[in-house]
């Protein structure tokens, strides 16, 4: 055990001290908020504004119509096509719409819109909007039906959604367990990735250096191996460590940098984990999910994500650290035999993505439970809630076919590893590969 | 007590019998050659006896008590054949790093590198990453992490290769000096000459059996073919009649000569007295490893062939 810790030691501070480890940590995360920024900045700042000109010529707007805000603005005008075209040559104005003359309110003719440019999709769409509300409240107005009235008729009704006990709260924080799950479940699903390729490729680099058989000759296989992943899954932590806690930081600092943002940022909200909040819900829902925070159990799905991510990375790891070791010097075998431990992560993210909105399905049910696929799809579940989104004893049934699992794979990876490692020149199939891993040493 | 014994040691692999019912031991402070053609399986039986594979069959013995390669492997030094270094690390942190592995503390690891570094006048190199290493420096590097943590037994498998004769020479001396300390030493090459110059005692092997075992002396004995050469000051007239030897060739002033069986060195020494002639020097002709080696390799195939093996 004391050796396993001078290995995993050495793989954790080569990897830590590289610079790339240093760009990666600090700089990938100022680079997202960097993006952020902008966006947000963006969204401040508003697109141009897009002139639109309108020849009036039957007066059903009576020179009244207000653009959208920041998007669109409307000027009548009674200036003939050719100054028109001229002005939008010109770029003074972006296009013009042209009332005929004989438009009736009733009879709903086409208008038409002239432009030098091609008009985006967006622009068209609130184009289209705008002019048609204006003209939906005409009508209305023209049938003696007054604004006031019209809006009281379009009314919409609010449904309240609550668990059978009519408690609100359960219900109305589905859509931040809809983000918490799937954020954290993706997570686990790059982390697989990441730092399961991590380990495969410092497999691969031991082999192919030779150094393998010199460590081998003073230490176990087994002791080799784990203390790569142990190292490597340090790593990985240090990491995440480091970018919550920058996450946190530069979400405090930047309204205080840029002032312009900060407005936006408070009327939006924006906490911990709270990205994919926006995803799912806009506006006005924000306000409700924000309400809600406090509804999830952070501790809980904390504790879980810390749980279900070893528990993934051990599981997986060793497997990857086993296809490292039957790999010769050309990485392209890598690419083959790593395709069967690739297609049940992929198949947990396709299940986590149903179980965030159901996570109580049979295929969520059973995919929390399977150890290959729980470390992702548990997690979409357990933001849910317990016992909403998950009972306690799938939950901890869970936990255990999970550390079972992990210690099924790297007993089985530990046997392919330990012969897979000295083995040069040949190249090797999964048969070879089950072979050795269940045969009697 | 030997330092090492291995009884009939077997290791089958699905295809070749790697290892076939092999027996040697190995005296404390001994030099011991194992040779053997490509494929001999020379490879596989140095990897069971650092503990790497286990035998099929059959026992290996570290200082009389039966091999544990948990706790034993800190007694063994092993450099295979096929170098490797972590060509990232620092080579310093390198060699404190693979004698930690060993089982030495940090601190001690660190003293005896260095101790080590200025042996071999590599002081400078401590900084430096493997890769910015030449064959040769790497060789030195491999060799100290080899011999840091002072082994009972120290396994080299062709140590010299890549390197220049002032370094061979640099860790020849050392290897006779871990020698003369009480260390056991495999040495394992296909180099003859180094085998004859270094070590005490040699087995040779060939498709993983076992074809030759004593000492360098013993085995030249065993296989010489009682030629002689005998100097004179004038090449002799030799009438057809003498049965004592037969002349196989010649060269300038000298005969070499194949004594007859029955008769001896006396004899032939007789009858060019008798002629009055004046011998300038006689010598025994022994063969030399590389033709012992070859003659009894020679009509096998180059290459192993791969077999069925029902064992």
């Amino acid at each position: 055990m004391n050796k396993t810790w001078i290995i995993a030691q050495r793989e954790f501070s080569t990897r830590v001290k590289k610079k790339t480890f240093l760009l990666t940590t600090i700089l990938l995360p100022l680079i997202i908020f960097f993006f952020y920024g902008m966006i947000i900045y963006f969204s401040v700042k508003g697109s141009d504004n897009y002139k639109v000109a309108i020849v009036d010529n039957a007066n059903v707007f009576k020179g009244n119509l207000p653009g959208k805000n920041g998007e669109i603005i409307f000027e009548f005008t009674k200036e003939d096509t050719a100054v028109l075209n001229n002005k939008s040559e010109k770029k003074q104005i972006d296009g013009y719409l042209i009332v005929p003359v004989d438009y009736n309110l009733q009879n709903n003719q086409p208008l038409e819109f002239r432009s030098n440019k091609s008009v985006g999709i967006v622009t068209r769409d609130n184009i289209q909007k705008r002019i048609n509300k204006e003209l939906e409240e005409k009508r209305f107005v023209s049938q003696n039906i007054s604004k006031e009235k019209f809006d009281s008729l379009r009314k919409e009704t609010q449904i309240e959604y609550r668990g059978l006990d009519g408690n609100v709260e359960k219900q109305s924080k589905a859509g931040l367990s809809y983000a918490v799950g799937f954020i954290s479940g993706f997570l686990i699903y790059i982390i697989l990735f990441i730092y399961g390729t991590m380990v495969m490729r410092g497999v691969m680099e031991e082999k192919v250096s030779r150094i393998a058989e010199v460590i081998i000759s003073s230490v176990k296989p087994f002791q080799l191996m784990m203390g790569k992943i142990f190292g490597i899954g340090a790593v990985g932590l240090l990491q995440f460590i480091i970018w919550a806690t920058l996450i946190t930081l530069l979400q405090v600092l930047i309204p205080l940098l840029v002032p312009g943002v900060a407005e936006q940022m408070q009327s939006q909200a924006m906490q911990p984990g709270m990205q994919g909040a926006q995803m799912a819900n806009s506006g006005g829902a924000m306000t409700e999910i924000l309400k809600n925070l406090n509804l999830i159990n952070w501790p809980l799905i904390l504790g879980s994500f810390i749980f279900y991510f070893l528990g993934g990375y051990l599981l997986y790891s060793s497997l990857f650290a086993a296809v490292g070791s039957a790999v010769n010097e050309d990485p392209q075998d890598a690419q083959s035999l790593v395709l069967p431990i690739t297609m049940p992560i992929i198949f947990a993210i396709v299940i986590m993505m149903k179980a965030v909105n159901d996570p109580n399905s049979n295929l969520a049910v059973f995919g929390s439970l399977f150890p290959l696929t729980s470390p992702i799809v548990m997690m979409a579940r357990i933001a849910h809630g317990v016992p909403e989104g998950v009972p306690l004893w799938q939950l901890l049934l869970s936990g255990v076919l999970l550390i079972t699992g992990f210690m099924a794979t790297t007993w089985v990876a530990a046997k392919i590893y330990r012969t897979g490692i000295l083995l040069y020149g040949k190249k090797i199939t999964w048969k070879e590969m089950s072979k050795w891993a269940f045969r009697k040493s | 007590m030997n330092v090492l014994e291995v009884h009939n040691l077997k290791k089958y692999y699905a295809t070749q019998k790697a290892v076939d019912d092999v027996s040697f031991s190995l005296a404390p402070g001994s030099i011991f050659g194992l040779l053997g053609p490509n494929g001999a399986g020379k490879t596989t039986l140095i990897r069971m006896i650092t503990g790497i594979f286990f035998p099929d069959e059959g026992q290996i013995q570290l200082n009389g008590k039966k091999f544990d390669p948990l706790n034993d492997i800190l007694q063994i030094g092993y450099m295979p054949e096929e170098r490797g270094l972590y060509k990232k690390m620092k080579i310093g942190e390198q060699a404190v790093y693979l004698s930690q592995l060993k089982g030495l503390s940090k601190s001690v690891a660190t003293e005896r590198v260095k101790e080590w570094f200025v042996k071999f006048e590599m002081q400078s190199w401590w900084n430096k990453k493997v890769e910015d290493l030449s064959k040769g420096m790497g060789q030195k590097l491999q060799f100290v992490t080899t011999v840091l943590h002072q082994p009972k037994l120290i396994i080299l498998d062709e140590p010299f290769s890549g390197l220049d004769p002032v370094n061979t020479n640099l860790i020849k001396d050392e290897i006779y000096k871990l020698a003369q300390n009480g260390a056991s030493i495999i040495f394992s090459t296909h180099r003859m000459e180094q085998v004859e110059e270094i070590c005490d005692h040699i087995i040779l092997m060939n498709k993983g059996r076992k074809i030759l075992d004593g000492t360098v002396k013993e085995v030249k004995q065993q296989f010489k073919e009682n030629l002689y050469s005998i100097g004179f000051e004038k090449l002799p007239i030799i009438p057809e009649t003498n049965t004592s030897f037969e002349i196989i060739g010649r060269k300038e002033n000298s005969l070499i000569l194949k004594i007859n069986e029955g008769y001896g060195p006396k004899d032939v020494l007789q009858f060019f007295l008798q002629q009055q002639q004046n011998i300038l020097s006689f010598q025994e002709i022994l063969p030399s490893l590389n033709d012992i080696f070859i003659k009894l390799v020679e009509g096998t195939p180059l290459a192993r062939q791969f077999e069925k093996i029902t064992a």
